[in-house]
């Protein structure tokens, strides 16, 4: 019988599902089991199954301009409860160091006036709002939601790639894939206890609600979308109503008296909590820029007098800076006094005495980065690249130092994916989210594995062409029972019998209603 | 949170209800014409087609036209609102745009609709367009069903159901108007009957006999049929005053007059006034829907900051 895993040859890389050819590790083995018998015609047809729910069900995204089905592969990548464990700490380490960086940097600034990390990577940063100095944001909250993108290295280490601490995006896609894949496989969810990923909405409201200004009753929230144009409007609309909240666009919203209201068929109703999908350059035109039209005027005036919480908060930038990243490690040990628990991936920095002369003698042995692309935008990856490429980035590091940092090339680990009608390995990375409520920094178990569908790639985003997989966390043991039923329930409920047609006998509950 | 509702949601849930009910208003009228023409076949077919575009208010031009055509610009033609394709693609980007605000299965319907609109559309020009309108019947009918089963009674429902009435009585009143306006293009009452999906439920309150008086009076003036232009503005009218407080409601008292009026006609009237009262009832949905439109959704005017900028 034809095996779809017969043609997998492991790649330069550490694998998720196999250890050594045809040696599966201990977590895979059920899904290995349960998929390998599956015949690739059988597996098409459930991709394809797949696709079709997503189309109908506005699950997509826009590529090329064209409107997509989410692509979703059908083999899981799965994390262990240690694994978890580890990935869980570290998340919530980094973005608590980076939150005591963002109040560092908008109040006393001791990190600089300590050496920790150099004056002018706050002053040179594009991202340093002077709007934002000075504010003290309600909770001492700036990063409500955080994605920080994690790779597997050659030797099976994660490492942090990038922090995402602006607008991430991607968590409607943990929640659709998870629902995706438990209708395609629901077996396989019943017999492995996969924590589930459905809590999500409710821990960013309460989030949400915690950051509102001090005195707001009962703080309404609302989710601020560009419009449905946006790549991520499925996103912003799955949030909203997940959360029963509005979806409001700019020009649904306005300022007056340094407060934000919303405008509604029951005139206008004032909003306490913006959860923004928005970059801060297009919040609001009279800050930032003037020609944008899908911020909100005075939207930014009113955060500053305290009467609105803009989550995330402006100027976060400054922490997710490519530069900056390079110095996390050091901000853990500063401002946590903790080691690392996450590493991240070797890098140089340029624009630091010395090492502009080493990143540009070694270039084609590096990844360079230009400090705020998104996207993997003008991502150069050394090894594969032509020499007038190379050229080309060599002027452009010597030109702008501050504009980039160069990495060791990290294998991303590859883990089974479906090309065509055989498994073959892909390049994965992982995005896990956080939610910060002001108390605690909640990470959703699991995250968005992206893949790079195309054989060798490095590069995964969607934006790229790139694919996702369902991450599954293993809860350790057995999964807990479910929790007894209601208080009171002391036995069965009591249900009343079911009442029959006229074709069956008459039921006790007619002849009950008869004799009053 | 759910007290509240966006205006700018509120438009585009009443231009959704709007929408699927003309796209279903629509699907049914050309079904009953079709089957009418196929079971005829000494019907004149450019006639036929002609009293179809008079009643859908699009114009025939001078050309002899045939069904192909009707079914291009009346079922298939996705740049006007005034067609089928047209009317769901509209109603979809409207759901679209207040995704947070209709349940995920009303959204799912209509974006489903969407895509297997194409293949049915295809299928149509082989099989015929039996198969593309029974589809677009039958979403029509889950969407309002879901809208029924899965939303609150709250706001958003009532601009919804305010939309599909407005359109209800609009759409049997242009099927009316024809019969009473132009006898020249004139449907006979079965199909008229049919087209309003009153067919059966009208057999049975009057045995099954027929006359154009008695078809008029049941498709307006009949209490329970839900189609009926009385039963559609009683509707609309309950929806507009759990919306609404002031008490002289500009968009409550055309339709509320209307409403009134129809209440208390006898049938000897109704055949004396038709035509007024037809032309009375479609300016009265277009008052009130404009009324609506200014109170619920007011448009914003150019965007103004200078003065918030200190």
């Amino acid at each position: 019988m034809a095996d779809i895993f017969d043609a997998y040859a492991l790649a330069d890389a550490w694998d998720e599902m196999f250890e050594r050819p045809g040696e599966v590790r201990t977590a895979y083995e059920p899904v290995l089991a349960a998929l390998q018998p599956i015949e690739p015609s059988e597996l098409r047809f459930r991709a394809d199954q797949m696709a079709r729910a997503f189309t109908d069900r506005g699950v997509t995204y826009a590529f090329a301009g064209e409107e997509r089905p989410w692509p979703l592969d059908l083999v899981p990548r799965i994390l262990d409860a240690l694994e978890w464990d580890l990935i869980q700490r570290g998340v919530s380490q980094r973005v608590r160091a980076l939150e005591a960086y963002l109040a560092d940097a908008y109040g006393p600034a001791r990190a600089f006036e300590d050496g920790v990390v150099p004056w002018r990577l706050l002053l040179n940063s594009p991202h340093f709002h002077r709007a934002a100095h000075g504010v003290e944001p309600p909770g001492g909250v700036r990063i409500h939601v955080a994605g920080i993108d994690l790779v597997r290295d050659e030797a099976g280490d994660f490492r942090v790639l990038e922090d995402n601490v602006r607008v991430p995006s991607g968590v409607s896609y943990v929640i659709e894939n998870r629902r995706a894949m438990t209708r395609i496989f629901p077996s396989l969810f019943s017999e492995q206890h996969v924590v589930p990923v459905d809590g999500y909405a409710q821990r960013l409201l309460a989030a949400l609600r915690a950051a509102a200004p001090d005195g707001a009753q009962d703080p309404r929230v609302v989710v601020l979308t560009p419009g449905p144009s946006n790549a991520a409007y499925f996103e912003h609309a799955l949030l909203a109503r997940l959360m029963g909240v509005q979806l409001v666009e700019g020009h649904d919203l306005v300022c007056r008296g340094n407060r934000v209201w919303m405008r509604t068929t029951r005139g206008e109703v004032p909003v306490h909590v913006v959860y923004r999908r928005l970059d801060d350059d297009f919040l609001d035109p009279l800050h930032f820029r003037p020609d944008s039209v899908i911020g909100c005027p005075g939207i930014m005036s009113a955060a500053l007098a305290g009467h609105v919480t803009l989550a995330n908060a402006v100027g976060n930038g400054i922490a997710d800076d490519k530069l900056l990243y390079t110095y996390v490690p050091d901000l853990i040990r500063y401002y946590l006094s903790e080691e690392p628990v996450l590493p991240n991936v070797e890098s140089f920095r340029p624009d630091e005495p010395g090492q502009l002369e080493a990143v540009l003698d070694q270039i084609d042995q590096l990844v360079v980065k230009p400090v705020d692309g998104a996207g993997g935008q003008g991502i150069v990856i050394g090894p594969k690249a032509d020499a007038a490429t190379l050229e080309r980035t060599r002027k452009a590091v010597l030109a702008d130092p501050r504009g980039f940092i160069a990495q060791r090339p990290v294998a991303l680990s590859t883990s089974p994916t479906l090309a065509g009608e055989r498994m073959a390995p892909r390049h994965i990375d992982l995005r896990p989210f956080a939610v910060n409520d002001g108390n605690d920094v909640w990470v959703l178990p699991g995250g968005l594995t992206r893949v790079a569908l195309q054989e060798g790639n490095l590069i995964v985003n969607s934006s790229q062409g790139g694919g996702s997989k369902d991450t599954w966390v293993l809860a350790e043991g057995p999964a807990e029972p479910p929790a007894p039923a209601a208080e009171g329930a002391s036995g069965l409920p009591e249900v009343a019998p079911r009442q029959h047609g006229p074709d069956g006998t008459p039921t006790v509950v007619q002849e009950g209603a008869q004799q009053q | 949170m759910s007290d509240v509702i966006l205006s700018r949601i509120a438009e585009a849930l009443t231009w959704t209800g709007r929408y699927v009910e003309r796209a279903d208003a629509t699907g049914r009228i050309l079904d009953a014409y079709l089957h009418r023409l196929l079971e005829d076949p000494w019907r004149d077919e450019d006639l036929a087609c002609r009293s179809l575009y008079a009643i859908l208010g699009v114009d025939a031009g001078d050309e002899r036209v045939d069904m192909q055509q009707v079914l291009d610009q009346l079922a298939f033609d996705a740049h006007s609102t005034c067609s089928i394709e047209g009317a769901l693609g509209a109603a979809r980007l409207n759901a679209r745009s207040a995704r947070e605000a209709v349940s995920s299965e009303m959204w799912e319907c209509l974006n489903s609709t969407w895509h297997a609109l194409a293949d049915q559309r295809l299928a149509a020009r082989r099989t015929g367009p039996y198969a593309y309108l029974e589809l677009v019947r039958r979403r029509a009918a889950l969407f309002f069903g879901l809208a029924d089963s899965t939303m609150s009674r709250d706001d958003s429902w009532r601009f919804v159901v305010l939309g599909r009435s407005l359109e209800r009585v609009d759409m049997t009143v242009r099927l009316l108007s024809v019969r009473v306006l132009d006898a020249a293009h004139a449907p006979d009452w079965p199909t008229l009957l049919s087209a309003s999906g009153a067919d059966e439920a009208y057999a049975r309150v009057h045995s099954g006999f027929g006359d154009t008086p008695r078809v008029a009076q049941f498709l307006l003036l009949d209490r329970d049929f839900p189609r009926s232009a009385l039963h559609a503005l009683t509707t609309a009218e309950e929806c507009l005053s759990a919306l609404g407080r002031p008490r002289q409601d500009p968009a409550r008292r055309p339709i509320g007059r209307l409403r009134t009026r129809l209440e208390y006609l006898d049938s000897q009237a109704l055949e004396d006034q038709l035509p007024l009262l037809l032309s009375d009832l479609q300016q009265a949905c277009m008052a009130s829907a404009e009324a609506v439109e200014q109170r619920f959704f007011p448009h914003q005017g150019p965007v103004e900051w200078a003065q918030e900028g200190a």
